[in-house]
């Protein structure tokens, strides 16, 4: 038997010689940094409180260029690619036929014809055969793009320090083509954090040279190398969604019930009207029309509950250390209404958080649910209140 | 002004399915790109008086629903019943010939093999009774596996008549579907000139030899609608098929279809997942409830449609659809008969060239590696012999179809493309032939060659296959066109197919046009 090599992103030599405890994460192939140093706490604090950077390239980026790019994209995504501007990134799932999430990403128009697309799981081969007959390139240059992503209050004046234009005018999810140093670069305004924050797309070649002047820039400024289990942190109290963990891609479900439309993953507002016919609108139009079964919603975990079952046997309250990505059955009344794919504790917010699937007639935010925890090797029920997302929503994100 | 239905293309299924759908109280109209009714299948002119279908071997099976509902007798359809139907010429002169009458076959097949006559009639007829379970799938709308239950409703009655075969038969049946006919025939017979002939018919529509799974369906397959032991020749109309398209156009114009001609169609409008209008090649457009293309679903779908309204994965499909029609045809015009070294009567049904199972085999060896085969498999027809309505008095007209051409020659040096490659084929063919009947170069007037690509580029059939989708296991029933999509709708609402491309296939049936008809009605209906 073979196994594929483990890939290292370009920014390996940099990342390396700080991860101090071996914890690596494997990421689309990648391994990539869980966190730098043994706990991940100091590097979260940098996501809320100065900034963070995090090595991102293993996203899968597709260059999609040509008459028909718009076309091709408008066709594939749920968003409405034709009413976007040249320097304007989307956020968008996209289905199957069947109106399911395959995966989600952003579409950045960096020209007229010109888009980035990321995603999550490899969409070569979807993008070729929804290509069919199209006058368009669609190049796939997700080994030859390295990213960071730069998030946190202070990465605005931290970016401003390196960048040959002043970026503080742009906007939240626009893009710039710029040179930071002497490296050229496409700065988005975009993020998996919930905060204020920019993500950084370089050629491999230069991504080492990208790295050294963050940091010599940064360093001052509190900038630190955060690792994923930050990020993941981040990302819950931002109610932003993880594939393979808060749903299964259409594509890779074994069954039906595993797969998710947008509207079920409180995504329902990416899903445009009236824009041409893309992939799954028919039953998504269907689903609008009719409703949907089941609703991602945010559930804030009741401290006081959480404390009389650690008192039960005679302990202290505890919170998970880490972000925790297993299924954990949601009850209403003694019967499951749903089941939390993913959680933390926020230390910003004190708050045991989770993001949870719930039938739709149990969704609607003040609904008092509760959710198994496990206490000293049982298993008990903790009460829980179904909440909005995001559970953080900082003004500067978008200021 | 909106039609209720508008056809495009006027081949046979086209015409009926106008002339069903007029029937049934809708305004028609028919929308044929070239300058004549009938495509592919309008009759040609070769010289002045010598009148040959371009591509077609023969009016197929023509569905009786359809012969009677249409009253084509009206409208001048005459059926003829050439005898013998099937002349196979022997390496060493002579030929044996199939007649009608399966008992004046069994003595022809005497001559060369005792055995081989004595089961002759038993292999005729059960062949015969297996097409007839066929025959009772044609005439439906294929059932889809995964649709509703009730289109599964009219095959229990096929299911008695299955098991009315009786255990040996029926179990025969179900070995004989998917057996390659090369298997079929070494089986049953010795004679290398009987299974040469049969073999030959056994791979018409496909690009795959004998020894291929499924070949033994194919022979079955153009056994449908012919009686007992009638291999090689099917329903012949007077007047060719062109004549049968003169009969189904005054039926359709008797019923008020309004028939165009020259009108291309360059795009089928879609709104809101609608097929609602066509564009068509002079800017104009015309707008309709329904749409029934006869143009190939892949055509259609992609280049008149667009993929836009259509998912990837059917998208996908569309674009496996095999057609790959394997032969060159060659007319001829001629000043006299061919006179067939050892044959006594005229060969007035088909005659084959294929001597034994290994050369029909290795004709198709040549062809898989991209090269036209050295020795090509040759199925000829002279209706004048039958049919003095196709040739000037004393004169004749032969086709002449040269198995296996590649559709896209390896090398178009020694190509299959231009005119010099197929005057080459068309001279091997004639020289081939004329090793049997000496006379026939001398009594050439004209000729005129077809090879795939021109087929394609001139009737708009996908790889010069007249069949528009190769007969092969994995293309038929509910799997034609497209698996999942045989009742003659497709992902585009208003928009349907009909053609060869579509269930039944493999011939002209009208099957296809009637039932495509029968769900453009019933939509209409729904819709009011």
């Amino acid at each position: 038997m073979t196994t594929a090599a483990v890939r290292t992103t370009p920014f390996h030599s940099r990342t390396a010689a700080l991860v101090r405890g071996h914890t690596w994460r494997h990421w689309a192939g990648y391994v990539v940094p869980a966190s730098y140093d043994l706990i991940h706490d100091l590097e979260y604090a940098a996501i809320r409180g100065t900034a963070g950077l995090i090595d991102v390239t293993p996203l899968f980026k597709y260059r999609i260029h040509g008459p028909a790019a718009r076309a091709l994209l408008d066709r594939v995504v749920t968003r409405d690619v034709a009413r976007s501007k040249v320097g304007q990134v989307l956020y968008t799932p996209w289905c199957d036929p069947e109106g399911k999430v395959l995966d989600d990403g952003t579409v950045t128009r960096l020209a007229e014809d010109l888009f980035r697309l990321t995603s999550a799981h490899p969409n070569l081969r979807w993008l070729h055969q929804n290509a069919v007959g199209m006058d368009v390139v669609i190049e796939d240059e997700t080994y030859d793009t390295a990213a960071l992503s730069l998030q946190g209050p202070a990465a605005r004046q931290i970016l401003n320090l390196v960048a040959d234009r002043d970026l503080t005018k742009l906007k939240f999810f626009r893009a710039a083509e710029t040179s930071l140093g002497a490296i050229p670069a496409t700065v988005t305004r975009t993020g998996y954090t919930g905060d204020l924050g920019y993500e950084i797309w370089v050629a491999n070649d230069r991504a080492e040279a990208l790295w050294d002047l963050l940091i010599a820039a940064g360093a001052p400024h509190g900038l630190q190398p955060t690792g994923l289990l930050a990020m993941d942190v981040a990302r819950i109290e931002a109610g932003l969604i993880l594939i393979d963990v808060d749903y299964v891609s259409a594509r890779r479900a074994l069954i039906e019930r595993q797969k998710s439309s947008p509207f079920e993953l409180g995504l329902g507002w990416t899903v445009a009207r009236d824009k041409a016919p893309f992939v799954g609108q028919r039953a998504l139009e269907r689903e609008r029309v009719a409703g949907s079964a089941w609703a991602l919603r945010g559930l804030v975990v009741d401290w006081d509950a959480l404390e009389e079952l650690y008192a039960d046997v005679g302990l202290p309250s505890q919170v998970p250390a880490l972000p925790w990505r297993t299924s954990a059955p949601v009850y209403v009344g003694g019967r499951q209404v749903g089941y939390a794919t993913s959680g933390c504790w926020s230390p910003l917010l004190k708050k045991s958080l989770a993001l949870a699937h719930l039938e739709a007639p149990h969704a609607a935010p003040g609904t008092e649910v509760e959710i198994e925890v496990t206490v000293e090797h049982r298993r008990r029920r903790a009460l829980a209140t179904v909440a909005k997302t995001p559970f953080f929503d900082p003004e500067r994100k978008r200021a | 002004m909106r039609y209720d239905a508008i056809v495009l293309g006027s081949g046979p299924e086209e015409l009926v399915g106008a002339a069903s759908l007029a029937g049934g109280g809708r305004r028609v109209l028919v929308l044929e790109a070239g300058p004549e009714i009938g495509g592919a299948a309008a009759a040609e002119e070769l010289l002045p008086g010598f009148r040959v279908d371009p591509v077609h071997a023969d009016a197929g099976f023509l569905d009786p629903r359809v012969l009677r509902d249409l009253e084509l007798d009206r409208y001048g359809l005459a059926l003829l019943a050439p005898d013998p139907v099937l002349a196979a010429l022997a390496e060493e002169g002579g030929a044996l010939t199939f007649w009608r009458d399966p008992a004046r076959t069994r003595v022809a097949i005497a001559d060369r093999s005792a055995r081989d006559a004595g089961r002759w009639e038993a292999f005729a007829e059960r062949m015969e009774a297996f097409a007839r379970i066929l025959e009772e799938v044609a005439g439906r709308p294929a059932p889809r596996p995964a649709g509703p239950l009730r289109e599964l409703a009219p095959f229990l009655g096929l299911g008695r008549r299955v098991r009315a075969l009786g255990r040996s038969d029926m179990t025969e049946l179900f070995r004989v579907l998917p057996l390659p006919a090369y298997d079929l025939l070494e089986d049953t017979f010795e004679d290398a000139l009987l299974k040469g002939a049969l073999g030959a018919l056994s791979v018409r529509g496909l690009f795959q030899g004998p020894r291929a799974q499924g070949t033994a369906l194919a022979l079955l397959h153009h056994l449908v609608g012919s009686p007992t032991g009638c291999f090689g020749t099917r329903t012949v109309v007077r007047g060719g098929v062109g004549g049968l398209i003169e009969a189904l156009d005054g039926a359709a114009r008797a019923r008020g279809v309004e028939l165009r001609v020259d009108s291309k169609v360059e795009r089928i409008e879609i709104e809101r997942g609608r097929a609602v209008s066509l564009r068509l090649a002079d800017g104009s457009g015309v707008a309709a409830h329904a749409i029934l293309s006869g143009m190939g679903a892949a055509r259609t779908l992609l280049d008149l449609a667009g993929p836009t309204w259509l998912d990837p994965d059917f998208v996908h499909a569309l674009r496996q659809i095999r057609c790959r029609g394997g032969f060159a045809r060659i007319h001829l015009a001629l000043s006299e008969a061919p006179r067939f070294k050892g044959l006594a009567e005229p060969a007035a049904g088909t005659i084959v060239l294929a001597p034994s199972l290994d050369y029909v085999e290795r004709a198709f060896d040549n062809a898989k590696h991209g090269e036209a085969s050295e020795r090509p498999v040759l199925e000829a027809r002279i209706p004048s012999l039958a049919d003095t309505t196709l040739a000037p008095a004393g004169r004749h007209v032969m086709s002449v179809d040269a198995r296996f051409v590649p559709v896209d020659g390896r090398d178009s040096s020694a190509g299959f493309a231009g005119a010099t490659a197929g005057d080459a084929l068309a001279d091997r063919a004639v020289a081939l032939i004329a090793e049997r009947a000496p006379n026939l170069p001398g009594a050439i007037l004209g000729r005129k060659v077809l090879l795939p690509a021109d087929m394609e580029t001139r009737y708009g059939l996908d790889g010069g296959d007249p069949y528009q989708g190769e007969l092969a296991l994995d293309q038929l029933l509910f799997m034609r066109p497209v698996p999942g999509w045989s009742n003659y709708r497709t992902p585009i609402q208003g928009l349907y197919l009909c053609g060869n491309g579509t269930h039944p296939a493999g011939a002209i049936t009208g099957a296809s046009g009637r039932l495509a008809a029968g769900a453009v009605l019933a939509d209409l209906e729904g819709h009011g």
